[in-house]
């Protein structure tokens, strides 16, 4: 690797190892100590690599010089006599005697109990979302705030707050125990689920950095399921869902980042291996009587692996969003009930039942209705487009509803001119 | 928008019960698919709950286990949804796949405190 993107590299990959291992051990009281620590630590590198080269082992030399930091950060500080020393979870009477333990084992340890720690409920979805990608997946300010359409100024402040509020509610950095698993994974799952949609369905054109957000999602889910007390029916399923849609990243935009529709994709371009991982994952989270909206979204994204229009396939579909419905209604889920309905049983069917949804502030029903429309009254459909146009923000979906109208004007005038 | 009471009654102990077994497995997918449709259109006034088919029947001096003994038709399935009369709860009720298997819906609408 090249010496100016080795550093950010590592940056990305051990700057969460080093201060999951370090808040592992000090506590969530002490965050900005161990960021501090670790900060510091990618400072000299900056600096001793360029003059005398990067070392034979980069890692082992980052994970050597944060011990030391952290060692005589410890040493020199009274904080360390006074109040860390009491709540360091290692029985060490002395800093020097303390280990800092950055063994691959400790480290998937403790990035595992800081996702308990980051994903807990006191803070708000969003909030919890930024911290993840802040400390778990070691991204900076103006990469989350690209990812959120946002500036610097508002993630730093977001973070930050987030962190003083898991201090104020002086959490323990600990994985949870065996009884605690079902109550605490189903907030942690739901924050990997928004933290891979973030990146799967952002209006954000910046490709990379959205493949980015999507495989730390997928990383730390995986990072649940090698783990056996939170390897679970649901986290399979979850991993399941993030790998059928990830299967789809290659064909689901052009170069300049703009979607490319589900039938117009190439399907060549669809990531057979991630398919097949899916369908893996998927197996094993039919185990046990537990069925989650990840199982069925799950299931639903299985169907969609399947390219060719068949009438098991959205049967199936149908029957899933149905499942979907009874568990939790959303706006989305009843709009893409009545797409899978149009398939089943007709667009006119569809129709009928899409008019009763009446969800008149929502961009993706008027779009629903001009595609169910399209071809049968396209006067109509045309006349749905342009109300979805005026409702959404989103500039992808501009672009696509735009074309749509412009592709049914051209057939109108077809047709007049041969009538 | 008014309230109304959807309850499903159906004879689950009498020798020739209707809906049969076959017919009950049968009819899962029609059901479901009308209560999707319900929530889909988010007439559905809480999350959507199934029922233990036999529960407990509580009198004066015994307890004993349902379905309720002296009437031939237990309750199916309950929820309760949003429609403007009860020409629309009606209509609503009428979608009801087990009525094909001579199940009957009840209808019943909430009073407003006054």
């Amino acid at each position: 690797m090249e010496d100016q993107t080795l550093l950010p590299h590592l940056f990305r990959t051990e700057y969460r190892n080093i201060v999951s291992v370090l808040c592992y051990l000090f506590g969530i009281q002490h965050i900005e100590i161990a960021e501090d620590l670790v900060s510091d630590t990618f400072l000299s590198a900056t600096e001793l690599w360029s003059v005398q080269g990067v070392p034979d082992n980069p890692r082992a030399w980052l994970y050597a010089v944060a011990k030391n930091k952290t060692k005589n950060y410890l040493k020199r500080n009274s904080l360390f006599e006074n109040r860390l020393s009491k709540e360091i979870k290692y029985s060490a009477d002395k800093a020097e005697e303390m280990e800092i333990d950055l063994s691959e084992k400790n480290i998937a340890d403790s990035q595992l109990a800081m996702i308990f720690t980051v994903c807990n409920p006191c803070n708000a979805p969003e909030s919890q979302i930024a911290l993840a990608l802040n400390l778990l997946c070691g991204f900076g300010g103006q990469e989350i705030a690209d990812a959120f359409l946002t500036n610097k100024e508002v993630i730093y402040k977001r973070i930050n707050r987030a962190k003083e509020k898991l201090k104020e509610a002086n959490l323990k950095i600990e994985q949870p125990t065996v009884a605690e698993i079902n109550e605490r994974l189903e907030t942690v799952l739901k924050t990997l689920y928004l933290l891979f949609s973030e990146g799967y369905y952002s209006t954000s054109q910046d490709t990379p950095l959205r493949k980015d957000l999507c495989s730390e999602a997928m990383r730390l889910t995986s990072l649940l399921i090698e783990n056996k007390t939170t390897n679970t029916p649901a986290a399979n399923a979850l991993l399941a869902l993030m790998c059928f849609h990830a299967s789809r990243f290659e064909a689901r935009t052009n170069e300049k980042g703009e979607a490319i529709l589900y039938e117009d994709q190439d399907q060549t371009l669809w990531n057979k291996a991630l398919i097949e991982t899916g369908t893996r994952y998927l197996n094993r989270a039919s185990s046990g009587h537990e069925l989650t909206k990840y199982h069925l979204e799950a299931g639903i994204a299985y169907w969609h692996t399947q390219k060719e229009d068949t009438a098991e396939k959205w049967e199936n579909i149908l029957s899933l969003y149905n499942s979907l419905l009874i568990l939790e209604y959303s706006p989305i889920a009843a709009l893409n009930r009545t797409f899978a309905l149009s398939k089943t049983n007709g667009k006119q069917a569809a129709i009928v039942e899409a008019e009763k949804l009446k969800l008149m502030d929502n961009p993706f029903y008027f779009s629903l209705l001009g595609n169910l429309y399209s071809e049968l009254d396209n006067e109509k459909a045309i006349q749905h487009f342009e109300t979805a146009l005026r409702l959404t923000n989103a500039a992808g979906d501009k672009i696509t509803l735009a074309k749509n109208i412009q592709r049914l004007k051209e057939t109108n005038e077809v047709h007049n001119k041969e009538a | 928008m008014n309230e109304f009471l959807i309850a499903i009654h159906r004879d689950l102990k009498s020798k020739d019960a209707s809906p049969s077994p076959e017919q009950m497995q049968a009819s899962i997918k029609p059901f479901q698919e009308w209560i999707g449709k319900l929530i889909a259109q988010d007439r559905l006034v809480n999350p959507y709950r199934r029922w233990d088919g036999g529960g407990r029947v509580v009198k004066k001096d015994a307890v004993t286990d349902g379905p309720y003994a002296e009437i031939k038709e237990s309750l199916g399935g309950l929820f309760i949804v949003r429609a403007k009369d009860y020409d629309e709860a009606v209509e609503i009720a009428k979608g009801c796949p087990i009525l094909a298997w001579g199940a009957t819906v009840e209808v019943r609408m909430a009073l407003v405190n006054a």
